[in-house]
């Protein structure tokens, strides 16, 4: 490095509008806002590896977004207000099982599964109802939605108009990380190539009318949770997020339209300083590869931001208290690595969606850390130690040879090697062994998790209060769809649909207007997702242990 | 003779990483294993089981849905005729398991279950089914 990383950091700094507080220790010892050598290498500057921005969390602390969603639209607005409440500052929905593979309450398929693992959305019915009372245009608002994304995003863009918010004014995020739902997450509906469509479609409708909007979150939090290492979390999300880009360009978009609009959403797992290098390589991989390879000359297209959740797999469903411990070590990693977005998850995740005061603590967690430590005051505190220096170099290392293999699987190509690796189950197998590692690690005592095969006492006693979703609330929804299909223009939503089926079997056309349309008429969810299958297909994922 | 097992996700769930390591614990362990892949109903696991004669069914249920489910594949399997007994892992929180047990199922196993354990639990169901079975032939 010159000493014009210096340099330009120093600039950076200058200009960056600070929090009007004293950034010093608790005994009133002043603090540098980032520290090292001055040849060395700092935030703001490429490649990044140290922040993405020059000030970090003295500009901003880290939005405290936290994921919610259970039962029906007005159950979920509730919470929403009251995370509002409680000071939490962007919201995050939750979906429930239906809703993620594209089905209606109503559909046989969806029996026990309405508003159960999330919010039950199956018209702009609903979306009124999930947002009623909070202004669209100040709050950001994330949606963790993948195979139906089109549609919900679509339904969103109809609900927020209505009440008079412009899509151009809509900050947000929408997950449309297609590729990690074959590789992992496995919610998926169309074939692979057919849902790369739908994703072009929002990323070209977003990069010409929603300068606030994320168009994906690419998401390696579900390649973790399924059990994969940290380092191929690393390596197969960026190798995802190179393929979007990748999309991008054949789809004819400048690489500076789009790469600026993505985001990034990786899991803080137990293994604090791994977890830190992770985050680490992450930003200096990225920018290396998007100016290198991808040519980007865009410095926000270089910088990557990252949306961290704290890893459901750690948590036990024994001795539950013990969890605010795991996620608060977790959360610290996600601040350390210089994380933009935090959700902590609560103690009683390992049985349940949270209750309230479950949620809460874990919001707690997060404002402890961002209030009562001063861990915010110095950029990239870690920066320099020779160990975790040592790990983001070695991660970077082993993720690049990731690449490549990858890119063999698609002759060069990163988009070809993605899906063709999804269609070979080489993801899939990948992530099965070394969850299968871990585990047998875990059965041989080699891998401790306290109170699960060690340190037992106190297991019994575990009588915490759960939330309990009710079959009442799958009534109640299945009631509302009803009124809705009543109700609504049949003419209408005929004509919507005929439009969506013959615009989705040109593939040049961009399908999202369509999709605002039948949403303004109330046609549901299932009914589109129905509509899109019956000219893509559906995918079936050979099973394999 | 090793013991056949079908591991079965129902309904729309698609966490399939327990599943797959149970059933490459249940292979380790000798034990031959079937896997249907995602998004079955209980009718097709039931059929599936019968087809393929195994000893017992373990399904896996991560979404909540398992009071509604579950039962569901029990009276598939009853209905025609078959008594292969079913056993349940996953996010169950202990106040269903005793629901699980009333609705015929042969074991739960919640999270955190060791790998012997799971085992275990899979030879117990079995064996408990094959001293019914005697016995009621023995009538």
């Amino acid at each position: 490095m010159t000493k014009d990383s210096y340099e330009g950091w120093n600039e950076a700094y200058k200009e960056s509008r600070l929090r009007d507080l004293p950034f010093e220790t608790m005994s009133g010892i002043p603090l540098d806002p980032v520290y090292g050598p001055s040849d060395g290498e700092f935030p703001g500057v490429f490649p990044y590896k140290r922040g993405p921005h020059a000030s970090m969390y003295r500009s901003k602390l880290w939005t405290m977004r936290m994921f919610a969603g259970f039962g029906t639209a007005t159950d979920t607005n509730e919470r929403f207000k009251e995370i509002i409440r409680s000071g939490g500052d962007g919201l995050s929905t939750a979906f429930d099982m239906p809703t993620l593979l594209g089905l209606d309450s109503d559909d046989p398929r969806s029996l026990g599964e309405v508003g159960r693992c999330g919010v039950a959305v199956d018209s702009l019915a609903d979306m009124r109802d999930l947002f009623a009372d909070i202004d669209l245009g100040s709050i950001t608002t994330s949606m963790t939605i993948n195979s139906p994304a089109a549609v919900i995003f679509a339904m969103f863009i109809a609900q927020a108009e209505e009440s008079g918010v412009a899509r151009s004014r809509l900050g947000g995020t929408l997950q449309n990380d297609i590729l990690k739902e074959y590789q992992a997450q496995k919610e998926f509906v169309f074939p692979p190539r057919q849902s790369m469509r739908l994703v072009r479609d929002t990323i070209a409708f977003t990069a010409a009318s929603m300068p606030r909007w994320n168009s994906i979150s690419i998401s390696g939090y579900h390649i973790r949770e399924a059990g994969s290492t940290a380092v191929e979390e690393l390596a197969f999300t960026l190798a995802n997020g190179f393929a979007y880009v990748e999309l991008a360009r054949e789809a004819g978009l400048d690489v500076d339209a789009v790469a600026p609009r993505l985001s990034f959403f990786f899991n803080a797992h137990i293994d604090f300083f791994e977890e830190i290098a992770k985050y680490r390589a992450a930003r200096q991989l990225w920018a290396k590869w998007m100016r290198d390879h991808y040519h980007a000359k865009n410095a926000r297209s270089l910088q990557l931001r990252f949306h961290t959740q704290t890893a459901g797999v750690s948590l036990t469903a024994q001795q539950p208290e013990v969890n605010i411990v795991r996620t608060t070590i977790e959360a610290l990693a996600g601040v350390l690595g210089g994380t933009q977005s935090l959700h902590t998850n609560s103690m009683d995740e390992a049985l349940a969606l949270p209750t309230e005061k479950a949620a809460r603590i874990a919001l707690r967690t997060q404002q402890v850390l961002a209030y009562e430590t001063n861990v915010t005051h110095v950029a990239d505190p870690l920066g320099g130690s020779y160990f975790v220096e040592a790990l983001t170099s070695e991660m970077q290392r082993q993720a690049e040879l990731v690449f490549t293999e990858i890119m063999e699987m698609g002759n060069g190509s990163m988009l070809d090697g993605c899906i063709n690796g999804i269609e070979e189950n080489w993801f899939q197998g990948r992530i099965a062994d070394s969850s299968y590692e871990l585990e047998r690690n875990f059965n041989k005592g080699e891998r401790v998790v306290v109170g699960v095969n060690r340190f037992l006492e106190g297991n019994d006693d575990a009588d915490l209060e759960i939330l309990n979703i009710s079959i009442a609330d799958e009534k109640k929804q299945l009631e509302r769809l009803e009124q809705v299909r009543r109700r609504r223009n049949d003419d209408a939503v005929r004509r919507c649909l005929r439009d969506l089926a013959s615009q989705a079997a040109d593939p040049e056309v961009n399908l999202i207007p369509a999709l605002i349309e039948a949403s303004r008429n109330e046609v549901t969810v299932g009914e589109m997702m129905n509509t899109m299958a019956g000219v893509f297909g559906r995918h079936v994922e050979h099973a394999s242990i | 003779m090793s013991l056949r097992v079908l591991v079965a996700k129902v309904g729309l769930d698609g966490h399939d990483r327990g599943i797959k390591v149970v059933a490459r614990l249940l292979r380790d362990a000798g034990m031959e294993v079937v896997y249907t892949g995602l998004f079955q109903t209980p009718e097709t696991v039931a059929i599936a089981a019968i087809q393929e004669d195994v000893d017992v069914i373990g399904l896996s249920m991560l979404s909540g849905a398992h009071l509604t489910l579950v039962p569901l594949v029990v009276e598939a399997l009853r209905a025609r005729g078959s008594d292969i007994p079913v056993v349940v892992g996953g996010i169950v929180p202990s106040k269903d398991i005793e629901i699980l047990m009333n609705a015929g199922v042969a074991g739960v196993m919640g999270p955190g279950a060791s790998g012997e354990s799971v085992v275990t639990t899979i030879t117990e169901a079995t064996a408990h089914q094959k001293s019914r079975t005697a016995q009621s032939d023995s009538r």
